[in-house]
């Protein structure tokens, strides 16, 4: 980069947009921009000039103040360090700058993004020795960034060649040199813990490969109803107040993912200080530890420069695969997407780029496609297996689903959470609407559920799917003739639909006890809400009217009983069920008995 | 500050002048101008190039006479004098006094736009505040830090509701009250006017710092109002360790200013030719509100937004409910069933309010209440529309005791004086009254215990 010095100047200053003039700039390559030192982005090339978009606020920048070139494309830091972290849309420490600056984020800070003065205790791979031939990507060894997370020092992606030297088992900063590798240029390369990355070129791996496990997240509309697999795409759309933000709480929280990078993308403060209060309080499930050591933050609020907003999706993705190579399941939670596309919108409206639909410029469906296309299970360069999950909310305006964010979102995605106003106006929570959503992943979530936990969960999803579409159906009626239409049976239908809503699909994230559902204790409760319809059914047949089951007790037992035992009360979930069974055969013989008596 | 002054200026339109020939312009700067009958108008550059810098001026661009407009450039951006004195105070829209006494003096001054809270520097709200008034405090409760905006159509009387809190709103276990930031855009005469009354009477006014943009002022200094309002009320906040409410209306009205000044501009139109970054425009207003680690004040902020043709989806209620923690909707419907305030509990939410209320906050009962209630005036809603069909004669009992339920709740619980002040274990008794027209086995949100406890059939 011998023209790294050219310096140039700026011609104008349009908001976050500034035109200037720096001979040699490339398409993407960072630029320092006038006497506080703001970065930015040149995203196009016109004949002399450059058009830079500048991640924090031009207020006070004036034309002819000199630019910079830096001579590489929008990076970020990948080493020990990361997790625990929040960073903002560009990757600078944010944690640091409150210490540095104080309550506002002040321009041009240049901080790094991981801390060059902590000490890693490096454990050098047994099979790295001096001499050997390293693959790209190769593990090199590896440091305990956490409690539970083991980090691998890789190989950078782009370097391969001879192993020249490995340090030894030791303590390290980032900036020590760990070794020397004779690169194919033929000439020596120093590597430390970390390294750099492009966030806008995907990170290589050795092929794609097929999802094969369910998500876990112990929500039990998302695991029994519309499950998404490790490795796949999903998407929350929701008018607002219908709980989309909780939605991805309580997958940051409680899914049994090794890593959750949340991206805050436009939305609030307020809620990323949530997590940052909250979380490392919070107890994963599965391990008992913090999960704040699992967990790193990119905060982009909405008042917050919406240059950097548009990074922001594509600095998280980056981290998301940097941990994806070294082996891990990772969660990345995108909030929200669409406030991602109006970032692309304002920018693109300032480049008076013609508007498509809604003022979006034609490229968005083409974007969007691209960056839920960097989820996926692989196979890394060092033939581990990782995933990187990607769970993007949606915002349509006015809760309109066919808006072009959501409308092109639904054609790219496998797994669909639509989120209802009228649901969340009840306050049924989680309000994912049960006939608009959609799994592309039975088949593959139904052999984990089948091996796992129970052979009949394909079926008895079925099941209740049917009946809450017969609900749907039978309410219609009630509402045009009201209920003294509907025969005995119908009635009961719509108990059977209660159940399952109120039993099975309300999940409270307040409760405790209700927060979390193993999948066993989900199966269980499924089963329980159908057995009661089922029985009930049955009894009806027979002849037993349906009012005197609608105001049997256990109705509303069995809807209270996800709160009444943990995930590891199965046994109790299980008696409960007999008991049930055995009130209905009670009632069937005191029914026998009175049409006995009756003749 | 640069003495020199332009007399290029090209063309004037829409509130925003363009000069040509003013070098190394800085973007945000502010601008004074002088009209050809020496008038003062403020202005702001909203983009600079070397050979054209436009300006957006405050006052407007009316009976402007390009030969004789004189343009300075301040070189400094538009910035707010601070001091404890601005309580008590009424300004216009940029900060100038209004009510006829000497302007503020003070080393104190910042920038309008202020700058982005670091999200790592903020605290989570979680101290509940009490309204007073059953509907909030009861199912939709206000909690320091947050930013709740009141949906609101003309004609309804959100100006009372609003009146209403600043009188009667305090911290449970604390005496201190609230210092408030009052931001008027485009209001009546009439508007301003009861809102002044109204702090007067009730003795708050001294502690009341008014910012006052009437619906006959220029529509460019609405876009100045909500920022300079705010500014004011981070001093107060974080310099002065005050808790203050600051009170916006009305957001529709701003984002009108903000289209007219855009379409001016030539900016790309998105929705109703409302700007793209309207959203990000609104969130920097809106985000300024909340608690910072290790700092005592705090900023609430309740924006009134009135719903053109009252319609939630239209982009400024719709963007708004985006950005803020909640929303409090007021009916039509309810108004005009003489219900005051007339709090449509269905579409309203308060985000934070699981974090505000429960056994530390109110009482332990607090949360299930809320949800039960929530989940009868549901199922209530429907019964009502089936008797609207096939009459309510055709009723189960059980149905018909919806009906009256639903009856009572619009009625006793959400409908109260507009001077009745209720304490937050008045309105949860209240809530119980309600709830006990109910079999104890039909509140299945609520514990066994609590409802052992608070039941009227259970307490014998």
């Amino acid at each position: 980069m011998n023209e790294n010095t050219g310096r140039g100047i700026i011609r104008e200053i349009n908001g976050p947009i500034v035109t200037i003039r720096l001979p040699g700039v490339r398409s993407g390559e960072q630029v320092r921009i006038g006497e506080m030192g703001l970065v930015g982005e040149a995203i196009a090339l016109i004949g002399e000039d450059a058009v830079v978009q500048v991640y924090e606020s031009t207020e006070g920048v004036r034309p002819g103040e000199p630019v910079e070139r830096l001579g590489w494309p929008l990076s970020v830091e990948l080493g020990p360090g990361l997790l625990g972290g929040i960073f903002d849309g560009v990757q600078r420490p944010l944690e640091e700058i409150y210490l540095n600056s104080g309550d506002h984020i002040p321009r041009g800070v240049v901080l790094p993004a991981l801390n060059r003065e902590k000490i890693w205790h490096f454990v050098p791979s047994p099979e790295c020795t001096s001499g050997s031939e390293l693959a790209a990507g190769a593990v090199l060894g590896s440091v305990r960034e956490t409690e539970r997370i083991e980090h691998r020092i890789l190989l950078p992606p782009e370097r391969h060649g001879t192993l020249l030297e490995l340090a030894p088992e030791g303590d390290y900063r980032l900036e020590d040199p760990i070794g020397r590798i004779r690169g194919a240029d033929g000439r020596s390369h120093k590597l430390k813990l970390y390294h750099r990355w492009p966030v806008r070129n995907p990170r290589p791996y050795r092929r794609r490969d097929n999802s094969i496990v369910p998500l876990i997240t112990g929500q039990r509309i998302i695991d029994t109803f519309f499950p998404l697999i490790k490795g796949g795409k999903a998407a929350v759309p929701g008018p607002f107040g219908a709980g989309k933000t909780v939605v991805q709480h309580q997958i940051a929280r409680w899914s049994n993912a090794d890593i959750v990078i949340f991206v805050g993308c436009g939305e609030r403060g307020n809620e990323l200080a949530d997590v940052l209060e909250t979380f490392p309080q919070l107890l994963d499930p599965l391990t008992g530890r913090s999960l704040m050591e699992r967990t790193l933050l990119v905060a982009n609020t909405s008042n917050m420069p919406v240059v950097a907003r548009e990074a922001s999706i594509y600095v998280g993705l980056t981290m998301a695969e940097y941990y994806r190579d070294q082996g891990y399941d990772v969660v990345m939670l995108a909030d929200s997407t669409s406030r991602w596309a109006e970032a692309l919108r304002e920018v693109s409206g300032r480049l008076g780029q013609m508007p498509v639909e809604d003022g979006y410029p034609a490229y968005l469906a083409s974007r969007l496609a691209a960056v839920y296309e960097r989820a996926g299970r692989v196979e890394t360069q060092s033939g581990d297996k990782g995933s990187v999950t990607l769970i993007g909310t949606v915002s349509p305006p006015g809760g309109d689903f066919s808006e072009p964010v959501t409308a092109h979102t639904k054609e790219i995605i496998q797994t669909y959470w639509a989120l209802s106003k009228e649901l969340a106006d009840a306050r049924h929570y989680p309000a994912i609407d049960w006939v608009s959503s959609f799994s592309g992943h039975i088949g593959v979530a139904a052999e984990w559920w089948h091996e796992k936990v129970g052979k009949k969960w394909e079926q008895r999803r079925a099941k209740a799917l049917a009946l809450l579409s017969r609900d749907a159906e039978l309410s219609r009626i009630v509402n045009l003739v009201g209920p003294e239409a509907l025969s005995g049976a119908q009635r009961w239908e719509l108990e059977g639909a209660a159940l399952i809503k109120e039993g099975v699909l309300q999940q409270s994230a307040l409760d405790p006890i209700d927060t979390f559902s193993s999948p066993e204790k989900q199966y269980l409760l499924l089963k329980m809400m159908l057995t009661i319809y089922q029985k009930g059914a049955d009894l009806i047949e027979l002849g037993v009217p349906v009012q005197e089951l609608r105001e049997l007790p256990m109705l509303d037992k069995a809807k209270r009983a996800k709160q009444l035992f943990n995930s590891e009360q199965t046994e109790k979930l299980i008696e409960l069920n007999e008991e049930f069974i055995q009130e209905f055969e009670d009632v069937r013989i005191e029914y026998a008995k009175f049409k006995e008596h009756g003749k | 500050m640069s003495a020199k002054e332009y007399r290029t200026a090209r063309s004037a339109r829409g509130g925003l002048l363009v000069v040509e020939k003013a070098p190394g312009i800085a973007f945000g700067d502010r601008v004074l101008i002088r009209d050809h009958r020496g008038r003062k108008r403020n202005g702001l550059v909203i983009r600079s190039a070397g050979n054209s810098t436009l300006i957006q001026v405050y006052e407007g661009t009316d009976d402007l006479d390009l030969e004789s407009t004189w343009v300075r450039f301040l070189d400094q951006p538009l910035e707010i004098s601070l001091s404890p004195e601005l309580l008590g105070r009424i300004f216009n829209g940029i900060g100038d006094a209004r009510d006829g006494r000497p302007p503020i003096v003070s080393s104190i001054r910042r920038n309008i736009n202020g700058s982005a809270i670091n999200p790592a520097a903020r605290t989570y709200p979680r101290k509940f505040i009490q309204t007073g008034i059953s509907a909030i405090d009861g199912l939709n409760s206000l909690v320091r830090g947050q930013k709740l905006p009141l949906f609101s159509g003309s004609g309804l009387p959100h100006n009372r509701l609003t009146a209403q809190i600043v009188r009667q709103a305090r911290l449970v276990d604390e005496e201190s009250s609230f210092s408030i930031v009052f931001a008027a855009m485009g209001v009546s005469h009439s508007d301003a006017r009861f809102f002044e009354e109204d702090f007067a009477s009730s003795g708050v006014l001294g502690n009341v710092v008014m910012f006052i943009n009437l619906a006959d002022d220029p529509p460019v200094e609405r876009l100045a109002v909500p920022r300079v309002a705010l500014t004011a009320a981070e001093y107060l906040a974080f310099d002065q360790d005050r808790h203050v409410l600051v009170i916006l209306t009305d957001m529709t009205n701003y984002a009108e200013a903000l289209r007219e000044v855009a379409t001016a501009k030539g900016d790309v139109p998105s929705r109703k030719g409302y700007p793209g970054y309207l959203y990000s425009d609104m969130a920097e207003i809106y985000e300024r509100s909340g608690r910072i680690r290790d700092r005592h004040g705090s900023i609430t902020l309740l924006p009134v937004v009135s719903m053109p043709s009252d319609d939630i989806t239209h982009p400024i209620p719709d963007l708004t409910g985006y950005i803020t923690e909640g929303q409090i909707v007021l009916s039509r419907e309810l108004h005009n069933q003489g219900i005051y305030p007339p709090v449509h509990i269905s579409p309203s939410l308060s985000r934070l309010m699981k974090d505000g209320i429960g056994r530390d906050d109110t009482r332990s009962d607090h949360p299930s209440v809320a949800s039960q209630l929530y989940a009868l005036y549901a199922r209530a809603l429907e019964t009502r529309n089936l008797a609207s069909i096939v009459g309510a004669d055709e009723l189960s009992g059980q149905d018909r005791r919806y009906l009256e339920f639903a009856e009572k709740f619009d009625r006793y619980f959400v409908g109260q004086g507009e001077d009745e002040d209720r304490s937050i274990i008045e309105t949860l008794n209240l809530a119980w009254d309600l709830l006990s027209m109910f079999p104890k086995q039909a509140l299945t949100r609520i514990s066994e215990t609590d409802i052992a406890k608070y039941h009227h059939s259970g307490k014998d």
